[in-house]
């Protein structure tokens, strides 16, 4: 039994990316700020003095760059992780995701083995474009995968996983649980949680909740919440992955509950949530008790003042609420 | 380059043939530029085509067959009938395909440049694109990151007068577009693109500088597009007198002329001239005999396990009844 220490969500990250590039000279990373500075978030700090200027690229303010060089190096059989300093500034690689990362194995059968991560996720008062959950605008292109980790176990885990993966991998880690989620987790003894097996964190009979990243937390805490007050058990299942997605973790508990609810933060039209009706309703629809229902934000940009961002964000009552009208359904 | 004209010959033919899917972008007047540059490069190097550079390929030893399938979306083809043109990626020959968005192979060469310069490889790449690509976004990130970075790489500015049916005033302010290539702070030279000579004497400046550690080179070739965009365009909007002009700076043309005054016969280039119709009548022949591919392929490789294919629409196969499926809610109690 190795060593446990308390590993910050953060932290996670960092040793993830470390252990696989000490043990894989493949592994490198590129990005922005990410060298000397160490990262906007100090997630790549020490990286540069350890690994050295070939494998810590401070790039230009070039997304599109980044990424279209993460590709090629991949096809060159290395190993890269490209940093966006905010999810949101992924947008200016769009194209280099959507229409060459993403469609290179299917084209030209050389595929485009890639990590492409940033903080994603509100709750941290930073307005429309430091905040948002983009993984509506991937989700529905054939060749990425996505995660979502929620806990600091799974933010080593699915990283380590989607930086052997010989795909290309859309990695969201949640801003906001950074430093706020901590955990136990071994010393020197790696970490790997395939992609696309969801995980149940909390089980229960009465009522499936699906949900995942940052959203996981106010989910449990609903759960909580009617257990003790209505007496009630929610089945909590965080996702982690979103494409491969878990289906069958998905319909196993439904056909077992009856009742699904859906959370995620990104805004409601269009969003994950859409995936997941479909699919229960195609392999689950005669054991439903109740309509599917979802908790998720506003569709409108993410507002900056605290008022207005509480408001678009889905919260600990939304949940309750939605969890107790399909429980009376 | 005359392996290059034949070959897009051909494929005319085909497309009138009904052999054909999709269209062709030809490269009549450009040739030299896509052959001189591309005789720069050793093994190990890789190059990155824009659409009109299929003499670059040939050079890097495709074979004509491989074209003659992507074009008639062979199962056979690179890209197993799933893209066509020159869209194939091939490490064997250091070939890396474009995807339509214009600009972004640069930025995706970058990563192959990246990689030698990381495993200390004197390995160069070089990779094209025209005046119009030159516009994008992509373009300009890929330029400045190469630059920055002090990539082993030649990239060709193609100045061929027309992106589609924009002529190149319209693509920028500048005049000389050698003024375009130099704010990235790298070497860049201007080069008679219908001159193979000058282009081979060009890039391998460049290629040299790159292999030395020198970083980038922007070479930009002053050609022009003979033809319309693609077939479909019948090129109304460029004025006869100036395709007359650069009628008479054929590419093709100056090469032979050069090489008669060198002292080559008649008879020896009719001689290649017979060699290289020879190849293509039997590679037509070859091509045209192999099968298209199978429907359900289009399930396949859109990862790397093929546990992941894409599932069989519900539909294709016995649609399901609703008796006795599913008992309802009574199974969970």
């Amino acid at each position: 039994m190795s060593e446990l220490r308390e590993t910050t969500y953060l932290e996670a990250i960092r040793d993830a990316m470390a252990e696989e590039m000490r043990r894989d000279d493949r592994v490198f990373i590129l990005g922005e700020d990410i060298g000397v500075y160490g990262g906007a978030f100090k997630i790549t700090e020490g990286f540069l003095q350890e690994f050295g200027a070939d494998r810590v690229i401070d790039t230009p303010i070039s997304e599109a760059a980044i990424v279209g060089a993460a590709i090629g190096a991949a096809h060159m059989g290395l190993r890269p992780i490209a940093e966006m300093q905010f999810i949101d500034f992924i947008a200016p690689a769009f194209d280099m995701i959507v229409n060459f990362a993403a469609k290179s194995r299917y084209r030209t059968g050389i595929g485009a083995g890639l990590v492409i991560r940033g903080p994603c996720g509100g709750g941290s008062r930073s307005g429309p474009f430091h905040s948002q959950n983009v993984e509506s605008y991937f989700v529905n292109v054939a060749g990425l995968k996505m995660v979502a980790p929620a806990t600091a176990r799974d933010a080593k885990g699915l990283l380590t996983a989607a930086i052997r993966d010989p795909d290309p991998v859309l990695y969201f880690e949640h801003k906001y649980l950074y430093r706020r989620v901590k955990e136990m987790l071994p010393i020197e003894e790696e970490i790997v949680v395939p992609l696309g097996v969801a995980r149940t964190h909390r089980a229960g009979s009465d009522l499936t909740i699906v949900t995942y990243g940052g959203m996981l937390y106010k989910t449990a805490e609903a759960a909580e919440l009617i257990a003790g007050e209505d007496g009630a058990e929610v089945e909590v299942i965080d996702l982690r992955s979103l494409r491969p997605l878990d289906t069958d973790a998905i319909v196993a508990s439904v056909r077992k509950t009856g009742r699904l609810l859906i959370v995620h933060e990104a805004s409601e039209f269009g969003g994950f949530a859409g995936e997941i009706t479909a699919q229960v309703s195609e392999h689950a629809f005669e054991w439903l008790d109740a309509p599917i229902r979802r908790v998720a934000a506003l569709n409108t940009p993410v507002p900056y003042a605290a008022a207005l961002e509480d408001y678009y964000l889905p919260q600990v009552d939304d949940i309750a609420a939605a969890a107790r009208w399909l429980l009376a359904y | 380059m005359l392996l290059t004209r034949g070959l897009e010959e051909r494929l005319e033919i085909l497309l009138k043939q009904g052999h054909l899917v999709g269209s062709i972008y030809r490269s009549l007047g450009q040739e030299a530029t896509a052959v001189g540059s591309a005789f720069a490069l050793g093994a190990g190097d890789w190059l990155a085509p824009s659409i009109r550079d299929m003499g670059a390929l040939l050079v890097r030893g495709l074979d004509v067959r491989d074209v003659l399938r992507q074009y008639t979306a062979r199962g056979t083809s690179l890209c197993a009938g799933k893209d066509n043109t020159n869209h194939f990626t091939v490490p064997e020959l250091g070939l890396l395909g474009p995807i339509s968005p214009l600009g972004t192979q640069l930025c995706v060469l970058n990563g192959v440049a990246l990689a030698f310069q990381q495993r200390r490889q004197s390995c160069v790449c070089m990779t094209y694109q025209g005046e119009g690509a030159s516009r994008t976004s992509a373009s300009h990130e890929g330029f400045a990151l190469a630059a920055a970075l002090g990539l082993p790489i030649v990239v060709w500015l193609e100045h061929n007068r027309w992106a589609f049916g924009t002529p190149s005033s319209r693509e920028s302010a500048v005049g000389d577009w050698l003024d375009a290539a130099a704010m990235y702070g790298v070497p860049a030279q201007s080069v008679d693109g219908n001159d193979v000579v000058a282009v081979y004497a060009a890039a391998r400046t460049a290629v040299d500088r790159a292999r030395t550690g020198g970083g980038m080179t922007i070479l930009v070739a002053e050609t022009y597009r003979m033809l319309g965009h693609a077939q479909h365009d019948a090129q109304k909007y460029v004025l006869e007198a100036e395709l007359e002009q650069w009628r008479a700076r054929d590419p093709i043309d100056r090469c032979v002329a050069v090489l008669s005054h060198m002292g080559a016969s008649g008879a020896e280039l009719d001689g290649i001239r017979r060699t290289v119709a020879a190849e293509l009548d039997q590679a037509v022949d070859e091509v045209l005999a192999e099968p298209p591919p199978l429907a359900d392929d289009a399930r396949t490789r859109v990862y790397a396990s093929a546990n992941l294919d894409a599932a069989v629409p519900w539909t294709r196969g016995p649609v399901p009844g609703y008796g006795g499926i599913a008992p309802h809610v009574r199974l969970r109690t």
